[in-house]
């Protein structure tokens, strides 16, 4: 069953926890990755993978750069999750 | 019909000795940061780099070469007239004909062994460790010198933030000979050509002989660039770190070697973060040695796995009979993988 807009904060949430050490509670919709969360370009990569594996979805490197916050994030995996 | 008379060769291959050579000069990142915009901090966290050695004019492709095989050769207790091929890989010489194996061979006075240059990239070292290998075992050599030499300095875009602070210069080289028991596993190996954009050269050669100079990059004071090396970080990262932990995986299998019985990891010293990502991404067990020569020397292409495994022969971290697992990866994209039985 697809994740929603709430289940996949709360999972980015985790896996940016466990890549970069960020509280979760710090991962809100409006949190731009590199600015707010400390999450730099490499780390970006391992949130990326994480977050296919977990909600079975396909993220090309060259649609990682348009990946700036958090909500651009949780809306490209709703759009094209499994 | 004639029969042909096989060559007889060893029943198996293995390492027998492994030599080093870094640059006299070495360059911390104060340097680095006199043309970039960048600080220290920035450089060691992306890369993990501190220092690295830069070649001057007299330590060239041949003389660095030289310098390692001398130790290797001293390695393994033979001598260098015993050696029947040597295999250079290098991205850094910048004569097209002839290969800079001929020379290295004559400099070290083998008794005119075969002698040739292969282009592998970061994957290099094992790929000539696979030539090396074939070999010994079917017998047109029954020792194989495999080199990994680079002047990176050469290439490198010092204007270029994301590599200018990235590579070093060196050489490693190692003998591969006649052994009774297997030293050297299968090796995983390939290429993946759709993605030879990721890492590649800026400019090619034949650009500058066209007489149409007006489109090649020039740097800030207007001069013509000489090529450089350029990548994709974030593809590269993925690729490296994801794929190649599959490969490392599978070379693994492949020798019948568990990571529980593995006591030495080195990876190409590409970058800290690939490395301690694949080390998480594999599941290595807290025992298992893990090479980070990049913290000193950069990243040496071809030259980084054999000039790792001398540092961790020489400083005691690693050990003679140690059963280490080794993997290159780079411009090609190419890779190549196997087990090996330290010397």
């Amino acid at each position: 069953m697809a994740a929603t807009q709430e289940e996949i904060v709360a999972g980015l949430a985790e896996i940016v926890n466990e890549i970069a050490g960020i509280p979760v509670e710090d991962v809100q919709l409006d949190k731009s990755f590199t600015d707010d969360l400390d999450v730099d370009s490499l780390s970006m990569v391992e949130v990326v993978v994480a977050a296919e594996e977990r909600f079975d979805v396909k993220i090309p490197d060259e649609d990682v750069k348009n990946l700036k916050t958090v909500g651009d994030a949780t809306e490209y995996i709703l759009k094209h999750q499994g | 019909m004639p029969k042909i008379k096989p060559a007889k060769g060893a029943p198996y291959a293995r390492i027998l000795g492994v030599g080093g050579y870094r640059p006299t000069r070495v360059v911390p990142n104060e340097v680095i940061l006199e043309r970039i915009d960048s600080s220290d901090e920035w450089i060691r966290s992306r890369s993990g780099i501190e220092t690295r050695h830069w070649a001057s004019p007299e330590e060239t492709v041949a003389a660095m070469s030289v310098e390692a095989s001398g130790k290797a050769i001293a390695g393994a207790g033979i001598d260098a007239s015993q050696i029947g091929a040597v295999v250079v890989s290098t991205v850094s010489h910048f004569s097209q004909t002839p290969a800079i194996a001929t020379e290295i061979a004559d400099r070290l006075g083998t008794n005119k062994a075969a002698a040739f240059d292969i282009s592998a990239g970061c994957a290099g070292f094992g790929y000539g460790l696979t030539l090396a290998k074939g070999m010994v075992v079917e017998g047109s050599a029954e020792y194989v010198l495999v080199i990994g030499v680079e002047r990176l300095s050469d290439l490198t875009d010092l204007e270029d933030r994301a590599t200018a602070f990235l590579f070093g210069d060196g050489a490693g080289a190692v003998v591969v000979g006649p052994s009774q028991e297997p030293a050297i596993g299968p090796t995983v190996w390939g290429s993946e050509g759709d993605k030879a954009q990721t890492i590649k050269q800026t400019v090619s050669w034949d650009r500058f002989h066209t007489g149409d100079v007006s489109e090649l990059p020039v740097d800030s004071e207007g001069n013509i660039k000489f090529p450089a090396i350029t990548q994709e970080g974030q593809a590269v990262f993925r690729w490296a770190v994801f794929e190649m932990a599959k490969v490392a995986q599978q070379a693994l299998d492949a020798a019948g070697i568990s990571s529980d019985d593995l006591d030495v990891f080195i990876p190409h010293q590409a970058n800290v973060r690939i490395i301690d990502s694949m080390v998480k991404t594999l599941k290595l067990p807290e025992h298992v040695t893990v090479a980070r020569d990049i913290r000193t020397t950069g990243n040496t292409s071809a030259a980084s796995i054999p000039l790792a495994m001398e540092r961790l022969l020489a400083t005691g971290e690693a050990k003679s009979g140690d059963t280490a697992l080794v993997i290159g990866f780079g411009a090609g994209l190419v890779y190549a993988a196997t087990v090996v039985t330290l010397p």
